[in-house]
C-alpha cells in the first residue's frame, strides 16, 4: 500500500499558483524525501495532506484513505512536524504534551518521557520561555509520541543544533526501520541524501523529477575538476564554472568526446571526472528549467 | 470534550478577572444603595424628569428609590456593557487567536474534525458566560441579604436571565465572525457591543429609531421595562436568538470550509 498517493493535485490561492497536477507516490515503510526551495509548494502540498487547506483540484490518499472523506482517521495514524514550532505561550510543555496525547485519545506517557530525556527536553518549563530549538524538541515530541504509521515532515532541522539533528533522525530511523513510513520535506539536500531512500524535486509547484535518490544523483553532468590552464570556453552545456588558483571545475552534460578533445589540447596537470552530488543535480534540475522557459 | 477543556483553560484568567471584576462593582453599588435610598427621596423626581436623559436610561419608568428600580439600571448597565465587552472578547478571538498566534495549525493536525473543535470551543464560550453570570448573580444576591433588604427575586432572576442572553447573543455573533477573521481584531467585537448598546439608548430617545430595539438585545434586556412588566419581551427576545443562531451557524459554514495558511 501507498503511505501517500497524489493524482493532479492543484491548489490555486486566487490566481496565485500553489501547486499544479502534482502526482506523488510514497510506499508504506519509505524514507522519502521532497526537495524544492522556499515557494515551490512544499508545505502548500503537505497542509493540503494534513486538511489546513483544501485542494482546488485532483485527489489525495493517505494510508489507503482518501484525505478529504477520512480526515480525522488519517490524521490519528499520522505524526506531524511543522516548520515553524508554535504553541500556546502559557502552557507548560507537559500540558501541550499531554494536549496532543489528549487529541489523539491515547495514553502516551512512556513514549514522550522517552523522548523528551532523548532530546533532553525539560517539559516542566513554560513554552513562552523555551527557545525556538527547544519548542522544536516539543513538537517532535508531539509529532512521535502516539506511535504514528506516517511522519510528515517540514522543514524539520530549523533550528535544532548539530548534535540535537543526530539525534533527531536516529529516532527517524529507528521508527523508519520498525515500519514507520517519513515523509521528509526539505531544502538540505545533505539530509535527503544521507537519509532518504527516494525523493522528488518540486519546482514553481510542479514534480520535475523523481525516483530513488541514486537515480536522482545519476544523470549524464558531470563534475570535472581540471588541475592547471584550462579554457572551458569552447565548451557547450558547460555549468557552474568555478576558476581558483590552478583548479578549474564544472558541470558538464554536453558530447563526452568533445570534452576529451579539449582536454587534449590544453596543458592539464590534473584530472578528476565524478559523478555530482545531488546540491549539484539539484542546480542542474533548475537550472535546466529555467532554460526551458 | 479535550476542546473544550482546554479552551476551558486558556480563557480562565480572563474569565476570573472579569468575573471577580463585575461580581466586585456590583456589591459596591447594592452596600451603596441604603444610603442612597434616603436621599434619592428628594432627587427621583429630577431623575426621572429629564427628558431624553431620563428616557435613555429607563429613568422615567422606575424610581432610584427602589431596590428594584436602582438595581435595574445601575446593576443593569453593569452587567449589560461589562458582561457584553467581556463576551464580545471572548466571542471574536475564539477561532480567529487560533490563526493570529498559529496555534491553529498545532491544533487542526490532530484528530480532531472542524465541527468538534467549533463545537468544543462554543460550548467552552457558552459555559464560561454561565459561570460569569452565576457569580455575579451569587455575589449580588448575598449582597442585597447582607445589607438587609428584601430580594425580589422574580425581577433579579429575569434581569439576570436577560443580561445573560443578551451575552449569550452577542458572543455568538462575534463568534461567527470570528471565523472570517486571519488575526485577531478585538476592536470589531468590542465596537459591536457598544454600537448595540448606543442603538438601545438611542431607540429609547427617539421614535424614529425604535426600530433600533430589533437589532440590538439591549432591547430585551432592558433593565428598567423588565422589572415594571416583570417580563421579557418574547418577539425581541426570539429575534435576538435568531440572531445568535445565524451568527453561529455562519460561523460554521465558513470555519468548515476555511483555508487555514
Amino acid at each position: 500500500m501507498n503511505a501517500i498517493q497524489t493524482e493532479g493535485l492543484t491548489k490555486f490561492y486566487g490566481r496565485s499558483r500553489g501547486i499544479i497536477d502534482l502526482d506523488l507516490e510514497v510506499r508504506e515503510g519509505e524514507f522519502y524525501g521532497f526537495i524544492g526551495p522556499n515557494g515551490a509548494g512544499k508545505s502548500t502540498t503537505i497542509r493540503i495532506l494534513m486538511g489546513l487547506i483544501h485542494r482546488t483540484r485532483g485527489s489525495a490518499w493517505i494510508l489507503g484513505r482518501d484525505i478529504s472523506r477520512e480526515k480525522e482517521q488519517i490524521l490519528s495514524e499520522i505524526g506531524y512536524l511543522p516548520s515553524e514550532a508554535v504553541f500556546y505561550p502559557d502552557m507548560r510543555g507537559r500540558d501541550l504534551i499531554r494536549l496532543s496525547a489528549d487529541l489523539h485519545r491515547k495514553d502516551c506517557r512512556k513514549a514522550s518521557l522517552e523522548l523528551c530525556e532523548r532530546l533532553q527536553l525539560d517539559p516542566s518549563r513554560r513554552i513562552s520561555e523555551l527557545s525556538f530549538g527547544n519548542r522544536k524538541k516539543l513538537a517532535v515530541v508531539c509529532a512521535l509520541q502516539h506511535d504514528p504509521r506516517l511522519c510528515i515532515l517540514d522543514e524539520p532541522t530549523g533550528g535544532l543544533d548539530p548534535l540535537m539533528q543526530k539525534e533527531f533522525f536516529e529516532i527517524l530511523k529507528e521508527r523508519n526501520e520498525k515500519g514507520m513510513t517519513v515523509f521528509l520535506s526539505s531544502h538540505i539536500l545533505s539530509e535527503v541524501q544521507r537519509f532518504c531512500s527516494r525523493a522528488a524535486i518540486i519546482r514553481e509547484g510542479r514534480i520535475i523529477a523523481s525516483g530513488s535518490v541514486e537515480e536522482l544523483a545519476r544523470t549524464n553532468a558531470k563534475r570535472v575538476s581540471v588541475r592547471g590552464s584550462f579554457d572551458a570556453s569552447g565548451l557547450p552545456d558547460v555549468r557552474d564554472l568555478q576558476i581558483s588558483d590552478d583548479t578549474v571545475s564544472f558541470l558538464y552534460s554536453g558530447d563526452i568526446n568533445l570534452l576529451l578533445s579539449q582536454l587534449g589540447r590544453q596543458p592539464v596537470m590534473d584530472l578528476t571526472i565524478s559523478e555530482p552530488d545531488l546540491e549539484e543535480v539539484f542546480l542542474h534540475y533548475y537550472t535546466e528549467g529555467d532554460e526551458k522557459q | 470534550m479535550t476542546i473544550f477543556r482546554h479552551e476551558l483553560r486558556q480563557g480562565r484568567t480572563a474569565l476570573i478577572i472579569w468575573s471577580a471584576s463585575i461580581a466586585f462593582l456590583f456589591a459596591v453599588c447594592i452596600f451603596l444603595f441604603p444610603e442612597m435610598k434616603g436621599e434619592m427621596d428628594q432627587v427621583s423626581d429630577v431623575f426621572s424628569s429629564m427628558g431624553n436623559f431620563s428616557a435613555a436610561f429607563g429613568m422615567d419608568q422606575v424610581s432610584f428609590g427602589t431596590l428594584t428600580g436602582f438595581y435595574a439600571i445601575e446593576c443593569g448597565n453593569i452587567l449589560g456593557l461589562g458582561g457584553a465587552l467581556y463576551t464580545a472578547m471572548c466571542g471574536i478571538s475564539m477561532l480567529s487567536k487560533e490563526e493570529k498566534d498559529h496555534t491553529a495549525e498545532f491544533l487542526l493536525t490532530h484528530p480532531v474534525s472542524r465541527v468538534q473543535v467549533l463545537s468544543g470551543k462554543l460550548a467552552a464560550l457558552f459555559v464560561q458566560i454561565l459561570i460569569l453570570n452565576a457569580a455575579v448573580l451569587l455575589l449580588s444576591l448575598l449582597s442585597i441579604y447582607a445589607v438587609g433588604e428584601d430580594i425580589p427575586w422574580k425581577e433579579i432572576l429575569l434581569l439576570h436571565l436577560a443580561y445573560t442572553l443578551l451575552q449569550i447573543e452577542i458572543a455568538s455573533i462575534c463568534f461567527g465572525i470570528s471565523a472570517f477573521l486571519r488575526k485577531g481584531s478585538l476592536g470589531i467585537g468590542l465596537g459591536l457591543a457598544i454600537i448595540l448598546y448606543f442603538f438601545n439608548i438611542i431607540a429609547n430617545i427617539s421614535d424614529a429609531a425604535e426600530f433600533l430595539k430589533y437589532i440590538s438585545p439591549y432591547g430585551y434586556a432592558e433593565g428598567t421595562d423588565i422589572v415594571t412588566n416583570v417580563s421579557l419581551d418574547g418577539t425581541l427576545l426570539l429575534l435576538g436568538m435568531l440572531y445568535g443562531i445565524i451568527g453561529i451557524a455562519a460561523g460554521y459554514i465558513k470555519y468548515t470550509r476555511k483555508d487555514i495558511l
